[in-house]
């Protein structure tokens, strides 16, 4: 059996109660740890609702996900959170940021969920983090008052501060330019290589795809190419 | 807990402009409160202590007209240990009804003798002289400064009196009284307590036992436990309570429709700072749907709308303090009466602000619940899902 740090088994979603609409017809899928994938498709294929209920915030209709080899289908909401805290890192097309907390701080808050205060050491890791994502001169800027890229190089700190063995990003770069979204990739593979963490990314960019070591093309709610390299 | 009430502060500082207004209408709520509150009770205060503060507010007498309590050092005593908290100013008080003669006319009025010392604690009795001096030797009297208007009598003058009875007695009239009512001032000739007994032939009886009690609206139950304590069906227990129905009825009326308008101002309040919390929440979906994603319980995202309601109660209540203080202090300052005097005095309770600090902060929590109970509703699949 493969060592799969994410696994999802048979997994179906159907939204509506009287016009049934299905996002995923059970899916069968695991990822490895610490591989770097990319999930691509077309928009309203079912790629986010796939990478949101394997984030946990969303529940499948039927099927199972097992995060860590734990099952999560009868986890309470206590707890399902503080899995996302602990073992997952989240990146959205749209940063996310509190706009009223500097970039420090906002890297921080994952840590602040789950320890109330953020200590002395705490604060180190945050500094290095903003380091490894070349922030180290604006930490102290508000969220609001950075770029589009630094807002998300910020995101992706802060989904990094908790150590997460499983980071899922959708569509990280939509929102950036070209030179901007080859730095971030070069980022993800860096801190990927170096801190073992596993990437589920979404993309519609076969570019930036095609630099992962698996592709999953998800069309219609069904997986309809695999490639791993 | 701390992370909560750091993003709370932190939402409230972000939108200052927001968190002033809110601020703004809890702090004229509670400033409101505080005036009205301190004005009815100043108000009332002023009212009461006119009425009855330099009056009897308890008065033990023997239940036939004309008899009289004969030992009354013994009932002062049993008095005193019926409610030795609240009964204040005891003094017995010998009386009954004479007719004042002078050269050219007569008129019918009050002797009545007490220990001048007594006295002191109801009546202020040495403060209302307004001429002359009390009358400490025998058959030395003061009269009101309306009588010896209307008789002519000045002071070391010699005055005669006729009881019921028959029996005459002159008197030396050493000085005038103005008590600020004025039938008193013509009715009443005060003695001290020797005179009285001697004239009216009580012995070494009092006509009257006459008190005040610390809490004048308590005056009721104080009556009732002297009552109790003397346990004499020869004497009657009156309290001011009684003897002034329409001026209660008029107090309890106030008390009401000042509760009544600091309740409505109260709900006000609570419906200002819940719709503004509720529009909070809406403008903060985002951050509050992220920091789910990221694993915030549901019930420390509600705690960050709750620290936010209190935290607006917490400073909304210091500046209506400050606002209502401000406001009664000008009300009495600059509303005055012709001779220059305020209105209604200055009054400030502070256990009455207290309360009313204490409940415009519990009502800002309790109006933060609805948002914070939308905020563990909220879904931050809706959030990333619309942006």
């Amino acid at each position: 059996m493969d060592n799969f740090v994410v696994e999802v088994k048979g997994v179906s979603k159907v939204y509506g109660k009287a016009i049934k609409t299905v996002a995923l017809h059970e899916l069968d899928l695991g990822f490895t740890t610490g591989s770097f994938n990319a999930i691509i498709g077309e928009s309203g294929s079912g790629k986010s609702t796939l990478l949101n209920i394997i984030g946990t915030l969303d529940r499948p209709t039927k099927g199972e996900v097992i995060i860590n080899g734990v099952s999560i289908r009868n986890m309470s909401k206590r707890r399902l959170a503080d899995l996302r805290n602990e073992t997952l890192g989240f990146v959205f097309q749209f940063h996310y940021l509190l706009p009223e907390f500097t970039a420090l701080e906002n890297v921080l808050m994952p840590y602040r969920i789950a320890n109330g205060k953020a200590d002395k050491e705490s604060q180190k890791r945050a500094k290095q983090i903003l380091n490894l994502v070349g922030l180290e001169k604006v930490e102290k800027n508000l969220a609001t008052n950075m770029s589009g890229g630094q807002q998300q190089r910020t995101a992706i700190a802060r989904a990094l501060m908790n150590q997460p063995k499983i980071m899922l990003a959708d569509e990280p770069t939509g929102n950036l330019d070209s030179q901007t979204t080859d730095s971030i990739y070069q980022l993800f593979r860096k801190i990927n290589q170096e801190l073992g963490t596993t990437f589920i990314i979404i993309t519609h960019d076969r570019r930036v795809a095609e630099k992962a070591d698996r592709i999953v093309e998800i069309l219609d709610g069904r997986i309809s190419l695999d490639i791993v390299k | 807990m701390k992370l909560a009430f750091d993003i709370a502060l932190r939402f409230l500082k972000s939108s200052k402009g927001q968190t002033a207004l809110i601020v703004l209408g809890i702090a004229i709520g509670v400033s409101v409160q505080i005036f009205i509150g301190s004005l009815i009770t100043g108000l009332q205060k002023s009212l009461v202590d006119k009425t009855v503060g330099s009056a009897p507010q308890i008065t033990v007498s023997a239940k036939e007209d004309g008899d009289y309590i004969l030992d009354s050092q013994t009932e002062i005593k049993a008095i005193k240990a019926a409610n030795p908290a609240e009964i204040t100013n005891l003094v017995a008080v010998t009386q009954g009804p004479a007719i004042l003669k002078t050269t050219d006319q007569s008129t019918t009025v009050i002797l009545r003798g007490f220990a001048w010392d007594d006295a002191q604690g109801i009546y202020k009795i040495a403060d209302r002289v307004v001429k002359g001096e009390l009358g400490t030797n025998k058959n030395e009297v003061i009269i009101g400064k309306d009588l010896s208007e209307n008789l002519n009598v000045k002071i070391d003058d010699t005055i005669e009196m006729i009881t019921p009875t028959g029996k005459t007695g002159e008197f030396l009239v050493t000085g005038f009284f103005d008590l600020q009512v004025k039938s008193l001032n013509e009715s009443w000739i005060l003695t001290n307590d020797g005179t009285a007994q001697t004239f009216l032939e009580t012995g070494e009886g009092v006509s009257q036992i006459e008190m005040q009690v610390k809490d004048v609206f308590a005056a009721g139950e104080v009556a009732m436990a002297v009552e109790k304590r003397l346990n004499n069906d020869n004497l009657v227990v009156t309290n001011w309570k009684e003897e002034n129905a329409a001026l209660l009825s008029g107090l309890s009326g106030q008390t009401a429709s000042s509760l009544m308008i600091q309740v409505f101002v109260l709900i006000s309040v609570v419906l200002g700072i819940a719709s503004v919390l509720a529009i909070s929440v809406v403008q903060k979906s985002r951050q509050i749907g992220i920091l789910k994603a990221m694993g915030m319980h549901n019930p420390i995202a509600s705690l960050v709308f709750l620290f936010q309601g209190f935290l607006l109660g917490i400073l909304g209540a210091f500046v209506g303090i400050g606002l209502g203080i401000g406001l009664s202090w000008s009300f009495a300052t600059f509303v005055t009466n012709p001779d220059g005097s305020s209105l209604v005095p200055f009054y400030i309770d502070w256990y009455f602000i207290g309360i009313s600090a204490g409940i415009a902060v519990a009502a800002s929590t309790l109006a933060a619940l609805i948002p914070a109970i939308r905020v563990s509703q909220l879904d931050p699949m809706e959030v990333i899902k619309n942006g």
